[in-house]
């Protein structure tokens, strides 16, 4: 049995890792899970890349949570990346908080937390540490790089950074740039943070960490991730556990509780830094912007086959978006395919139950 | 695997396409054509589709298929990236058919073109002793539900080339799936041309 291999790993990988930003950082931990079995000559594995707020856990119970694998949709037995014919491996991204080096994570010069000494990241930083991930795991090439989101732009990178690596991307609700729009609503969430005077300037003891800030954070995000139709569907002006409003400040209405609860449950798990270190890095990412702002130039010359979802409510990461990306590499000539698919629940559509998408990625992986 | 065999006016526009040419088929609803081209004649083809529920079947048979609409999309393509361009029984539900024809000719170094012939005996006899808008093998839906907005006969459609200036290679009429070579404006239901500019 090889250790690398299984639930719950981590790797620190010595010698220094440099940065897009120009820091470096002395060391990398990863950590990360993998399902399946590596065939004899490494070519069936596949990467999954999580989202702004995922972890590692993309198939197994959440340590913290107790909660099922955030995309146990998409993978496991029976669904379009099968443990049984795939090797599947997640790891968290850098910057994170569930065991990869990020903000928190102890600076091996003095061992205190490295909080706001920890350098700017990008989205290519992260995938860098993906490619050392997988040398560590000793495979040269990915069948595919599957994200959503976050996710999605992390597959991308991979194609124009790594494409020799990678032989089929699948990105889903996502985007090759952040917009204006995207950049906004990450800046309310990290002042949000940043109020709350238990931030302290990053400098809060684990144990008493900015929780308001971070929560008003996800709940702004939150919003933001799903649609109108689908709030006004499952919620409405229906009232929490009351007849009429009360006439204060209490949550009246059940969206508020909702959103409440959303943010509450979320500092149980999420360390606030690296809110802010992440989302700083997803509004720095514009894969076009190192090409002259020529998309179809980053994807010049790519080797790999491309996969791209969006969903119809889905206004954080537009369909318009996944249209750009579609038209960049038509015209570098790669081998796109591309749908739109109806769904009332804005941005979270890729998590739920999305048959279509399922059809759609396993022909693209299988073919 | 033995391929399934294409419906006539289908094989009629696949017997236009070279061995081993990149192949664009806009319209290409669930695949069908791309992945007989693949599999019999080593095409390496693309397809547009405006339905998702075919581009959907089209990627699960392992073809490169974008959502999208000729009317508006195909600006997006390189002059001369495909040998071949296909419109197969779509020419009639563009909006704008002449601009379409001339961005199919742009792009492909050649376009096969197929379409119902409005000038078939059976659409000429509904109109004519009917006094009705045809709904025929080749036109099922009727007048008030079908995607057809433009409908040309094969004599419509030579004139139309030829005012673009384009050169007509290859010119078919079918009729239930077979040539016709006599009088084709009255006795074919499909037109099927090849076209370059």
């Amino acid at each position: 049995m090889d250790t690398r291999f299984g639930l719950d790993r981590r790797v620190t990988l010595a010698g220094d890792f440099p940065l897009a930003g120009g820091g470096v950082l002395p060391e990398l931990t990863i950590a990360y899970e993998t399902y399946g079995t590596l065939n004899a000559n490494r070519s069936n594995a596949i990467l999954v890349c999580h989202a702004l707020t995922g972890d590692q856990y993309l198939a197994s119970t959440h340590p913290i949570t107790g909660k099922p694998g955030w995309w146990t949709r998409l993978v496991g037995p029976g669904k379009p990346v099968d443990p049984d014919q795939w090797f599947v491996i997640c790891a968290n991204v850098l910057g994170g908080c569930m065991g990869s080096t990020g903000p928190s994570s102890p600076d091996p010069r003095d061992g205190q937390p490295f909080a706001m000494r920890f350098p700017v990241i990008t989205l290519a930083d992260m995938v860098a540490a993906q490619v050392r991930l997988l040398d560590h795991l000793g495979i040269e090439r990915l069948a595919a790089v599957v994200g959503g989101s976050m996710g999605g732009m992390q597959a991308l990178t991979w194609a124009v950074n790594h494409g020799d690596r990678v032989q089929k991307v699948v990105a889903i609700a996502t985007a090759a740039r952040h917009s204006a729009q995207n950049i906004a609503f990450h800046e309310v969430g990290r002042q949000a943070i940043m109020a709350d005077p238990m931030w302290a300037g990053g400098a809060y003891a684990p144990d008493r960490p900015p929780a308001a800030g971070l929560a008003v954070a996800r709940m702004a995000a939150h919003i933001t991730y799903l649609s109108e139709e689908g709030l006004t569907a499952k919620f409405g002006r229906r009232l929490q556990n009351r007849d009429a409003v009360s006439f204060g400040f209490d949550a009246d209405f059940q969206v508020e509780s909702y959103l409440r609860h959303q943010g509450l449950s979320f500092v149980e798990r999420f360390d606030a830094n690296s809110y802010l270190y992440i989302t700083r890095a997803m509004d720095y990412f514009d894969l076009a912007q190192p090409f002259g702002g020529n998309l179809a130039r980053a994807f010049a010359g790519t080797a790999s086959r491309f996969c791209l979802v969006s969903f119809t409510s889905d206004w954080l990461y537009p369909t318009a978006e996944s249209r750009r990306i579609v038209r960049a590499l038509n015209a570098a000539g790669a081998p796109v395919s591309f749908v739109e698919l109806e769904s009332p629940f804005g941005h979270d559509a890729f998590l739920l139950d999305a048959p279509e998408m399922n059809r759609v990625v396993h022909g693209f992986l299988s073919a | 695997m033995t391929p399934t065999p294409l419906r006539p006016d289908l094989a009629a526009v696949a017997a236009a396409v070279p061995e081993g040419a990149r192949v664009l088929d806009i319209g290409c609803g669930d695949g069908r054509l791309l992945a007989w081209l693949r599999d019999t004649k080593g095409v390496e083809g693309r397809g547009i589709e405006l339905d998702a529920g075919d581009v959907a079947a089209a990627v699960g048979r392992g073809l490169a298929v974008v959502q999208g609409d000729a009317d508006t999309d195909l600006g997006d393509y390189a002059d001369g990236a495909f040998d071949v361009v296909i419109l197969s029984n779509a020419l009639q539900a563009m909006q704008r058919p002449a601009d379409v024809l001339a961005q199919l000719v742009r792009i492909g170094r050649s376009a096969v073109v197929s379409f119902p012939n409005f000038g078939h005996w059976r659409v000429r006899l509904s109109l004519t002793w009917g006094g009705r808008m045809p709904v025929t093998r080749s036109l099922p839906v009727s007048w008030h539900e079908t995607p057809n907005i433009h409908f040309c006969t094969i004599a419509d459609f030579e004139a139309l080339a030829r005012d673009m200036r384009l050169t007509v290679q290859q010119r078919s009429g079918l009729a239930a799936g077979r040539p016709v070579s006599l009088w084709p404006n009255l006795l074919a239901d499909t037109g099927v041309f090849v076209l370059s500019r």
